[in-house]
């Protein structure tokens, strides 16, 4: 379904199910040049079992209008926007990777409107390699190769994925390759320029709950931890076997983590 | 060493897709010989059916065994997934019925398998979907030949059974121009020699049966995705852009993202029509693919050995072989197919038919009978066989003389080849 926020058209996929505004709402917010379509496997439960679901498209991706915004800041403010348009007082917001430090700044500028947190592949900085923001800028095709292979784990680049016949790097570069020009540019660099990561984290008021993998090398896991020691009222899932794209690489375990941690909580 | 952290397709094809089997440590892909698959509770069962899990619930829509083999091949192919078949038959239906239904058109080449182009002329019309055919050397013919119901450009990487070279980038430009995706069969190329996706095709469908299986054991076919087509672009394509209700109203391209056309076709292609590939089959094709590389460059290699040698042989009129500098595409092919033209080849025989079937009856090592790609040499008459559904002037259409002999260039030893040919043709020239 399609919503206007800053007279632009933004679309959230719903899960097959009307969205409803009374109900409890979980919000899935994607990460640096991806789409709705990453959450797969883990929105479409919310949607089916007594939550309204929103897996959005961040501006300028997928098919919502629009340019990428340029800072962290700017993408938390966009999501109270959001809510407004959709009628919501609150919401449940999960994130992965930038969604998830999106998340984090929206909770700490909203605290009475978002009720828990669920981040995935998160630390309190999200540096970017030069080489990666050079490529993004210069060279998008090697850019979405260096994403794809830097945040799929070994096993991953030999498949074996839960979803039969499913190849999950051809996957991911396809969906990187629907990215307009600079797209990927402007995440990469709305990531790389946050610094308010320990800050913003000691404000958060809603209960927390982080995903980090053991073989995560874009968000790895010590700095997971650092960040959940940062929150006031977080607990923390180390996920094995997966890398950053955890909910493609491991996406039944990352379901279960956020229908124990979330799903449940209606 | 590679210069890519992405595993290199003679790698992939010995390991894509599977891991060794974590209860019994079987380093072979199992045959997991089994109807359907066992629920942890009510709620896992109800999760699976309506998509909100990954995993298997019957094998007609999905088996483990069967998923390796899938999975193998997009890797191959750099897709994003793949379906397989029964056989390549029920691949090329199942990517039609995926994006159209009746009151639908395809632009297909007119040099194809015998048996697309029954189904395209005889067989998809009961439903109500017709086909133009065309000349695969003419692009512009493809892009004169779309009507405003056309949904579909189909061709085949190398023509059957002429090897005329298709010039992919530029068929896929006709096609995207009009808004319509491009499916190859790529058969008699495989993905050692060409990658259609990387020239901008959008589905790939094989017959397994031939080279990717290699051994002539089982009957299979394989559909892939490349993800890259937009179905939402326009509205020629509601089986993937609105709401089906045959799924609780699930729309495939907003849920499915890139995966959205193969999702549909197992989704709804094989639970409905049932074409599946057995696991045993599944099993045996898996083999064939961990050899593919080495295959290949041997196939090839011995098909230009056997074409030189027809090319430069008395009792023949004309070879057409991709690879000789005298096929009209040789260019092409060497931009294509750079590893090689396949193992495919046709030629003329002096003395016309009554030859032909002198010579085929007087081969000891090739074998006669309907099928390529086999590791064993192969021999047929397209005019009497594979294609003779077709009358005279179809048959000159899709450029079939009764002349042309269609050989597939296996593994054996060239000289062996070259001999049992030579003595063949020697006496189909005999009164």
């Amino acid at each position: 379904m399609f919503f206007s926020v800053d007279n632009k058209a933004v679309f959230a996929a719903t899960g097959g199910k009307d969205f409803d505004a009374a109900k409890p709402c979980v919000i899935f917010i994607h990460g640096a040049g991806m789409d709705h379509s990453c959450w797969l496997l883990q929105s479409r439960w919310f949607a089916w079992h007594g939550w309204s679901m929103l897996a959005i498209d961040l501006p300028g991706h997928g098919r919502s209008e629009g340019d990428a915004l340029p800072t962290i800041a700017d993408l938390a403010a966009w999501i109270g926007r959001l809510m407004d348009a959709a009628g919501l007082k609150t919401a449940t917001l999960v994130g992965h990777s930038m969604g998830a430090i999106i998340a984090l700044e929206t909770a700490a500028a909203l605290p009475v409107r978002i009720e828990r947190l669920a981040l995935l592949g998160v630390t309190a900085a999200m540096q970017v390699h030069p080489a990666l923001l050079d490529a993004a800028k210069n060279d998008a095709t090697k850019a979405y190769e260096m994403m794809t292979d830097w945040s799929h784990g070994k096993a991953a680049k030999m498949g074996r994925n839960q979803v039969p016949g499913m190849w999950m790097t051809g996957n991911a570069l396809a969906l990187f390759a629907r990215n307009k020009p600079g797209v990927l540019f402007a995440d990469l660099t709305a990531c790389n320029t946050w610094e308010t990561g320990p800050a913003t984290a000691a404000q958060i008021t809603c209960p927390v709950h982080i995903i980090a993998s053991k073989q995560d090398m874009m968000t790895p896991l010590r700095g997971s931890k650092e960040l959940a020691a940062l929150i006031p009222d977080s607990d923390l899932t180390e996920l094995d076997k997966c890398s950053h794209m955890m909910m493609a690489e491991a996406p039944d375990a990352v379901l279960d983590v956020l229908i124990d941690r979330l799903g449940n909580k209606i | 060493m590679s210069p890519s952290k992405f595993p290199h397709p003679d790698t992939l094809s010995l390991h894509a897709g599977q891991r060794p089997d974590p209860t019994t440590g079987a380093r072979a892909v199992p045959i997991y010989q089994t109807t359907s698959y066992v629920f942890d509770d009510t709620n896992h069962a109800a999760e699976l059916f309506n998509l909100e899990r990954a995993g298997h619930l019957y094998s007609r829509i999905s088996n483990p065994t069967v998923a390796v083999l899938e999975e193998r091949i997009a890797a191959l192919e750099g897709g994003v997934g793949a379906v397989c078949t029964a056989s390549g038959q029920a691949a090329l239906f199942l990517g039609i019925s995926t994006l159209m239904g009746a009151g639908s058109h395809i632009v297909a080449s007119s040099r194809i398998y015998g048996g697309s182009n029954n189904m395209f002329i005889h067989t998809l019309p009961r439903f109500g979907i017709t086909a133009t055919l065309v000349d695969p050397r003419d692009p512009q013919a493809f892009a004169d030949a779309v009507q405003d119901n056309t949904r579909l450009v189909f061709a085949e990487t190398l023509g059957n059974p002429g090897l005329e070279v298709l010039d992919i980038p530029a068929i896929a430009q006709v096609a995207h121009d009009a808004g319509l995706p491009l499916m190859i069969d790529s058969t008699f190329a495989t993905p050692y020699l060409c990658k259609p996706f990387e020239h901008g095709a959008d589905i790939i469908m094989h017959s397994v049966t031939k080279f990717l299986g290699g051994h002539g054991v089982a009957v299979g076919g394989v559909l892939v995705d490349a993800g890259s087509f937009d179905w939402m672009a326009n509205d020629k394509f509601p089986t993937l852009s609105a709401p089906y209700a045959g799924y609780h109203g699930i729309v495939f391209a907003e849920e499915f993202g890139p995966a959205a056309m193969i999702s549909r076709a197992r989704a709804e292609g094989l639970r409905d029509f049932g074409a599946c590939m057995s696991p045993q089959n599944a099993f045996y094709l898996l083999q064939g693919v961990e050899t593919l590389p080495v295959r290949m460059a041997r196939h090839v290699e011995n098909a230009q050995g056997v074409a030189e040698f027809l090319e430069a042989h008395d009792a023949v009129d004309w070879v057409s072989y991709p690879g000789l500098p005298s096929h009209p595409d040789h260019a092409l092919a060497n931009k294509l197919l750079p590893k090689g033209s396949g193992a495919i080849l046709s030629f003329g025989i002096k003395g016309g038919r009554v030859a032909g079937a002198k010579f085929i009856e007087r081969l000891n090592i090739f074998s006669h009978l309907a099928n390529i790609g086999d590791a064993k040499s192969l021999v047929i008459h397209p005019a009497s066989t594979t294609h003779q559904q077709m009358d005279a002037e179809a048959l000159a259409f899709a450029g079939v003389g009764e002349e042309l002999v269609r050989l597939s260039v296996g593994l054996e030893y060239l000289g062996d080849l070259q001999g049992d040919l030579d003595q063949a043709l020697a006496a189909s020239q005999k009164g």
